[in-house]
């Protein structure tokens, strides 16, 4: 597996929320302002790399030698919660500074599908522990990308006179929308 | 009742009931649908292969083996057969190279290796464009893949017109249709390495 | 509230993603055709019943401060029970579905449901809870599927009406942010009326 493609295809092509609609909600969520955008983006690039290192072993060294592959969900949305939870500990107690750029983000992160959702792709897709690992990130970057991107323009958005009724959601959606088109452009490319 | 405090012997034993229970309805279900989940992916085969291959009297999913592609891996061969004698031969191929990656199909050969029908069994191709892969054309009217039935790979490379072969590309879509051909010139190569011809 | 205003409020006034837009990510995706959206819509709906019954059932034996994980491993135990049956029994739009099966698990109507309704009140009204919220947010996937299968392949549950191509668009990516886009500002509309 070429890893070059892998991170291109993940980042761009298959971008996690505008190809793959998964982690719409803190899309929307929390696109206000670049700022907390980055901080999001961060919270997640960190948890979704370790969550599906976690869930990979879970799943592999687990699930599979007890034939109960099909308690994946559960166990994996378990893992998810539970590993948010030691991050926010853990960083509260060595890092202040991190703690407080990434802090209120994490309790978010549970129920961010994107994080669930690589988990189970990692496993339906065949890929080994590195290749889940790169593709956890590399996606977790696509999200990223894709947040701090609407984010800017919904700032931009915000000196704009918008229709009432299509402030708010609507709007954003409709944004996301056109972005969506134009990240179809990066397909073919691998 | 009333709500039971927050103790900590309150938690645990409050939290093991529920995951007890959750197991054993989940290990209930499991049981019970087991057997349709399985039969469903075999007829679901069973099917693909009834579409590529003339008709059979064996069930190929029993005398399924494997054969190295030469690429170091192997692709699943299907064969089938009326009595004793071979009627021709499914084989499950793949391409990583279609528009949004993977695609797998079911190539099927008449024993001399003819292409006979292809079936799509995965793909995740874009609607209204890559899709006009999968569905069977009529005599009147053929679709994409039609124009592979009956041909022998030997004398119609499996290339579409810009790359200088034979084969019409789907309009707007040639990655998909030059990613079919490779997986059934995948398909043919193994078959032919093989020596099932 | 009575019980008739406790069901329909889950159609229009307190639509789970027309007017609280939670839960997109399902929505979004699966609604490439009226048949996928409502197939999604009712599994999503089974899961908010059965989450709702055994939440209010439970919710004396819960302690407080374990209550999200208890809700979710009853969330998620719903979810595998639908992940399992759909897969077996209807096989087809189990795949077209795809991973947002399992991903129900995280759709924050659920939980949000399970822990805003369920917990509080009776048996009864979450069950009527769930079922409105669940229908009404089925109806508005079937809607959205409708609309993005009529404009994109000019077809309605299959049913092709127009030879050719749709404005393609609609049933990719993009068409679903932008046609979610305008319902939401419709529906935004109709409860300021």
């Amino acid at each position: 597996m070429d890893f070059i493609l892998l991170i291109i295809s993940a980042i761009l092509v298959n971008n996690i929320v505008l190809a793959q609609f998964l982690g719409v909600c803190p899309f929307l969520g929390v696109s206000n302002k670049v700022s907390t955008a980055i901080g999001m983006s961060g919270a997640v690039t960190f948890v979704m790399v370790l969550a599906t290192m976690v869930t990979y072993l879970i799943y592999t060294y687990v699930l599979i030698p007890l034939g109960i592959g099909f308690m994946q969900t559960i166990a994996y949305i378990l893992v998810i919660a539970s590993l948010v939870q030691m991050v926010e500990i853990i960083l509260k107690k060595i890092s202040q500074p991190l703690y407080q750029a990434l802090g209120i983000f994490l309790p978010l992160i549970t129920t961010n599908c994107a994080v669930l959702g690589v988990a189970i792709l990692v496993i339906k897709k065949d890929y080994n522990l590195v290749e889940g690992i790169v593709y956890g990130a590399a996606t977790a970057i696509g999200f990223g990308l894709a947040l701090v991107i609407l984010a800017g323009i919904r700032e931009q958005l915000e000196l704009v006179d918008v229709p009432s009724g299509m402030k708010g959601a609507p709007i954003a959606l409709v944004t996301a929308g056109i972005l969506a088109l134009a990240f179809m452009g990066f397909a073919g490319l691998v | 009742m009333a709500k039971i405090q927050s103790s900590l012997k309150n938690m645990v034993l409050s939290l093991t009931l529920i995951s007890v229970g959750a197991s054993a309805a989940l290990g209930f279900v499991y049981e019970m649908t087991k057997g349709p989940i399985e039969l469903t992916a075999l007829n679901k085969k069973l099917d693909a292969i009834k579409q590529v291959v003339p008709e059979f009297t064996n069930n190929p999913n029993d005398d399924m083996f494997m054969l190295p592609t030469g690429e170091g891996d192997s692709l699943e061969v299907y064969p089938a057969r009326s009595g004793e004698e071979v009627v021709g031969y499914a084989v499950k191929s793949y391409t990583n190279n279609g528009f949004s990656g993977y695609i797998s199909f079911m190539v099927g050969f008449l024993p001399d290796g003819t292409i006979y029908n292809i079936s799509v069994l995965e793909h995740k191709e874009t609607p209204g464009l890559g899709t006009k892969m999968v569905p069977e054309g009529t005599p009147e009217k053929p679709e994409f893949k039609d124009q592979f039935k009956g041909k022998h790979p030997a004398d119609f490379p499996l290339k579409v017109r810009k790359d200088g072969g034979p084969v019409d590309a789907i309009t707007a879509a040639t990655i998909s249709s030059r990613a079919f051909c490779e997986g059934v010139q995948r398909a043919y190569n193994t078959f032919e390495k093989g020596g099932l011809k | 509230m009575n019980q008739v205003q406790n069901f329909t409020k889950g159609f229009i006034k307190e639509n789970p993603i027309l007017v609280m837009v939670l839960g997109a990510c399902p929505t979004l995706a699966t609604t490439s055709s009226m048949i996928n959206g409502l197939g999604m819509g009712l599994a999503t709906t089974f899961v908010l019943l059965g989450s709702n019954t055994v939440v209010s059932l439970m919710k004396n034996l819960i302690p407080d401060k374990v209550r999200i994980p208890a809700f979710i491993v009853v969330i998620a135990t719903f979810v595998t029970i639908v992940d399992l049956v759909m897969n077996a029994y209807v096989p087809s739009l189990y795949e077209s579905l795809g991973i947002f099966i399992p991903l129900i698990v995280v759709n924050c109507i659920v939980l949000g449901r399970a822990e805003a309704f369920a917990s509080k009140n009776t048996v009864w009204s979450s069950v009527v809870d769930g079922a409105g919220m669940g229908l009404g947010f089925t109806t508005a996937l079937g809607v959205l599927g409708a609309i993005r299968e009529i404009l994109g392949s000019g077809a309605i549950g299959g049913f092709k009406f127009i030879s050719g191509d749709g404005i393609l668009v609609f049933i990719l990516a993009p068409g679903a942010f932008i046609a979610l886009g305008y319902m939401i500002a419709i529906v935004k509309k109709i409860n300021k009326a």
